[in-house]
């Protein structure tokens, strides 16, 4: 006649055993599973075609005319690049006060940016042309004193969405929703071409 | 000890909080820790457990797959090749898929086959037997559909072959096959619909059934190697006497079995993931084309067996009903299989040998589904064929009569 | 209880093996035995997916010799030259055409209307040819090529009955003429007597069996980039599975002690 499993109190059981092999077992099965999430949990990056697609990004300088301003997409984001003249140059410095940030201290850009004008050579701003708030994209608004932005206002960028205003080194004023200054990528010029998203082999203007 | 009748410790904490809410402790007590399972399961008895392992593995697998899978006809293809070349472990993802589908006919086909061997599909568990074979035509289903996906030139042919069966059903045939395909051959449409259908539709019935399948098991406890009803004998306290809590014992020896499956898994799914061209056929990787068919056009390994029966027919209609016959005939095994004895450990020997010859005709017939079907392969085909009906037709005769005296009274825990 | 089924399992392995011994003695011998003619049906690529130099190898055939008709549409240079540990100068200045950039498919130039007009049908994407024909295949097609005055192509292929592609690597092998033995074809192909070599070319034999065999190499590795890290994690992975079987059964073995 069979019995019933021992019940827990009897003195063969051996729990140390069991307790130690429990704990081996549930351990490894543990790490077994970790393991064996990472290739599903490593899916979602950007694949090799995401990767390839976010390749640098090339721009003919000769075809931009001072004043101007063109939008490239680099990894799904659109770059702003201004071909800045000598008098929107002038209009950069002069409102220091009114700005939130403009020794750019907490702004993200590349170190070989840091500097009066926020770029490599001075007359080519790039930026990254999503508002550091929430990632509209802020509008092109080069002339000085248009009635709605204030007599004072210098030239730069108004976002439409909430309202963040950036001067023409894409600094962020004062009482704009945005905190940061616009983002800089890594950038370095190739002769007469602009090249986003590699810097320069010195670090410096190439 | 008491049964499961005595109230429930009382819990303070979360647990207190939860048990409030949800029925957690009974639910633990009920289907695991007072779930009384027969003490004698032996190796047939892991492939349930290892059935759920591989429907939880598709299903995890499947839903990163279509992560980045294209449906289209145009996109299919090379949405397969990106998953396997630039998806970060696409290519792992992608034959954990097609491995798992193997391995979960493997594991279905010797979890069937066990309850041949014990009478797992006799009364009080015919609706469980038949919950079985719902599940497992909606498998084949899934697995056809799923086949279509990739695109490939077997994709695309093999899936041409299997539509145009239905075409031989009289009258509404023809309509019917274009109503499927959804165009006047297997195209975009085609692809589009069974997309649909293998991600989402057929999933969800499947975990229905499978769900139907383990309340009904659960009904009646689960039969065993020996055949006998343990809840015929309890002792005082209610439990059967050859009874054990299904947890711990049977959770920690099915894990066990877990770890063999995932080892063999393992070896086939890194290091032969198309297992010879059984798995993964070479035809399929040559992108679907209209206009040129592959030399050797087969279903995969899992449906050769009535491919078999449907060519071993020279006649196409009925060869497509006999097709259809051959798996309608598994619903009926309750009701031809007479014998009051459940196990083959007790039944007569004209019982193991006609079981005997059903296995070598269904095997046979598998490798021959796989082969051209010319010279001897022919006749061979066709004598399996009959023996496997004579199997199913003749039961009701051959089963009649068996006497249970040998059946014993308590489980034994000899080998078969 | 196990112990029976330990015994069926080892008689089965045993019984295995030897199979798989004699099957494969057979087949050898079945080879160097023959004596009758070129058993070209038996030809083996040999090629091994591990061995970087010869991938490399096979890269640089491929590219000069291959890519003027055939593409690779899945690979891209980039992801060739980490696997196969080919610096970017390398790349730049061996492998990649003018105007293409490292991160673009490896796509032939050869406009698809012109190669229908003259070939009477498109070079196939090659990707995936190991994979669909298997490497076995691929190797005895490379090197399966004959003169054959009845096309007007002027050339045949043993593996390959009637194929469009011209002989490109004869400059390479030399040509050579095929004398079949008599009888029908069979189910492989026609059965050869022996080959005549009609024009040297500028390799040796050997010479030009490693150059079939690197580019057969990698064109292995196209078909599946991710083979050989694969098989290396499996490994680990097996490995750690085990430890963790063994574990389990321990554990169960231990609780098990109760059932009587």
């Amino acid at each position: 006649m069979s019995d019933h499993p021992a019940s827990a109190a009897a003195p063969e059981v051996d729990q140390d055993r069991r307790g130690f092999l429990t704990f081996a077992t549930v351990a490894t099965g543990a790490v077994g599973v970790a393991f064996a999430a990472v290739p599903f949990i490593a899916s979602w990056s950007p694949s090799e075609r995401t990767r390839a697609a976010g390749a640098p990004v090339e721009v003919d300088l000769t075809k931009l005319e001072p004043g101007q301003m063109v939008t490239y997409v680099y990894r799904k984001k659109p770059m702003y690049i201004v071909y800045r003249t000598p008098e929107m140059l002038k209009h950069i410095a002069g409102h220091e006060g009114q700005l939130k940030d403009p020794d750019s201290k907490d702004s993200e850009q590349p170190a070989y940016t840091r500097n009066a004008t926020r770029a490599v050579k001075e007359q080519y701003l790039v930026l990254d042309g999503t508002c550091t708030h929430l990632g509209c994209l802020p509008k092109a608004r080069f002339e000085t004193a248009i009635p709605e932005l204030g007599s004072d206002w210098p030239g730069g960028f108004q976002c439409p969405c909430h309202g963040s205003r950036f001067d023409l080194a894409g600094r962020v004023f004062q009482g704009s929703p945005a905190s940061t200054n616009l983002r800089i990528p890594e950038y370095s010029f190739r002769g007469d071409t602009l090249v986003i998203g590699v810097a320069p082999a010195d670090k410096g203007v190439a | 000890m008491g049964g499961n009748n005595d109230a429930l410790p009382v819990r303070t904490g979360f647990m207190g909080w939860l048990n409030k809410r949800l029925p957690v402790d009974q639910f633990m007590r009920d289907q695991l820790t007072g779930y009384y399972a027969p003490k004698n399961f032996n190796f047939w008895y892991f492939f349930g457990v290892l059935s759920l392992v591989a429907l939880v593995l598709q299903l995890v697998t499947g839903i990163f797959l279509t992560m980045h899978y294209k449906v289209g006809e145009t996109t299919a293809f090379d949405s397969v090749q990106y998953i396997m070349r630039e998806v970060p472990y696409g290519d792992l993802i992608r034959y954990m898929h097609s491995t798992g589908a193997s391995a979960f006919f493997i594991v279905v086909y010797l979890h069937m086959f066990r309850a041949f061997l014990y009478g797992s599909y006799k009364g009080p568990r015919e609706l469980l037997w038949l919950f079985g074979m719902a599940v497992y035509l909606a498998l084949m289903a899934e697995a056809f559909m799923g086949y279509v996906l990739p695109w490939g030139n077997m994709s695309y042919w093999g899936a041409g072959v299997i539509v145009n069966i239905f075409g031989t059903i009289p009258v509404i045939g023809p309509g019917l096959v274009d109503w499927i395909r959804g165009d006047y051959g297997i195209a975009d449409a085609t692809l589009n619909r069974f997309f649909s259908l293998h991600v989402v539709a057929v999933p969800l019935v499947l975990l229905l059934l499978v769900a139907l399948h383990l309340v009904a098991l659960r009904q009646n406890g689960s039969n065993n190697p020996d055949g006998i009803e343990i809840k015929e004998k309890k002792g005082p306290d209610g439990i059967p006497l050859d009874g054990i809590p299904f947890h711990p014992y049977y959770t920690l020896k099915d894990l066990v079995g877990v770890g063999v499956f995932l080892i063999l898994f393992a070896v086939v799914m890194f290091f032969v993931p198309t297992f010879g061209g059984l798995f993964l056929e070479a035809a399929n990787f040559e992108p679907a084309n209209p206009v040129s068919t592959p030399d050797e056009i087969a279903p995969v390994w899992y449906f050769t067996p009535y491919y078999a029966i449907l060519r071993a027919v020279p006649n196409q209609r009925l060869g497509a009903l006999l097709m259809a016959l051959s798996l309608i005939f598994f619903f009926l095994l309750p009701w031809l299989d007479r014998s009051p004895v459940k196990s083959w450990r007790y039944r007569p020997v004209r019982w193991r040998v006609a079981l005997g010859i059903f296995v070598v005709s269904f095997i046979g017939l598998g490798y021959l589904g796989m082969q051209k079907p010319e010279g001897l392969y022919v006749l061979l085909a066709r004598i399996f064929t009959v023996l496997y009906f004579a199997f199913f037709v003749l039961m009701p005769f051959y089963t009649r009569g068996e006497s249970t005296s040998r059946v014993p009274e308590r489980v034994t825990f000899h080998h078969d | 209880m196990q112990n029976r089924w330990m015994r069926i399992a080892i008689t089965l392995v045993a019984g295995l093996a030897l199979g798989s011994g004699v099957a494969l003695a057979a087949e050898e011998a079945g080879h160097e035995g023959a004596g009758h003619g070129v058993e070209w049906q038996h030809w083996k690529a040999g090629n091994e997916v591990n061995n970087q130099a010869s991938l490399q190898r096979g890269a640089a055939n491929f590219v000069n010799y291959c890519m003027g008709c055939h593409s690779l549409k899945y690979m891209r240079y980039q992801r060739m030259a980490e696997d196969l540990h080919i610096s970017t100068e390398q790349l730049q200045a061996n492998l990649i055409p003018t105007g293409a950039k490292p991160t673009d498919y490896m796509l032939s130039s050869f406009p698809a209307a012109d190669a229908e007009a003259w070939f009477g049908r498109a070079p196939p994407d090659l990707s995936l040819v190991a994979r669909a024909r298997g490497t076995d295949w691929v190797y005895r097609f490379l090197k399966g090529f004959y003169v054959d005055k009845t096309r007007p192509i002027g050339t045949n292929n043993l593996a390959l009955e009637g194929a469009a592609m011209p002989a490109v690597l004869s400059d390479l092998e030399g040509v050579k003429a095929v004398v079949f033995a008599a009888g029908p074809a069979g189910p492989e192909g026609r059965e050869v007597e022996h080959f005549e070599t009609v024009a040297a070319g500028r390799l040796k034999s050997e010479e030009f069996d490693g150059f079939v065999r690197d580019t057969v190499n990698f064109l292995d590795y196209a078909g599946d980039p991710s083979q050989v890290r694969r098989r290396s994690i499996g490994l680990w992975v097996v490995l750690f599975l085990l430890v963790f079987t063994a574990f389990a059964w321990l554990l169960k073995k231990e609780y098990w002690k109760d059932v009587h």
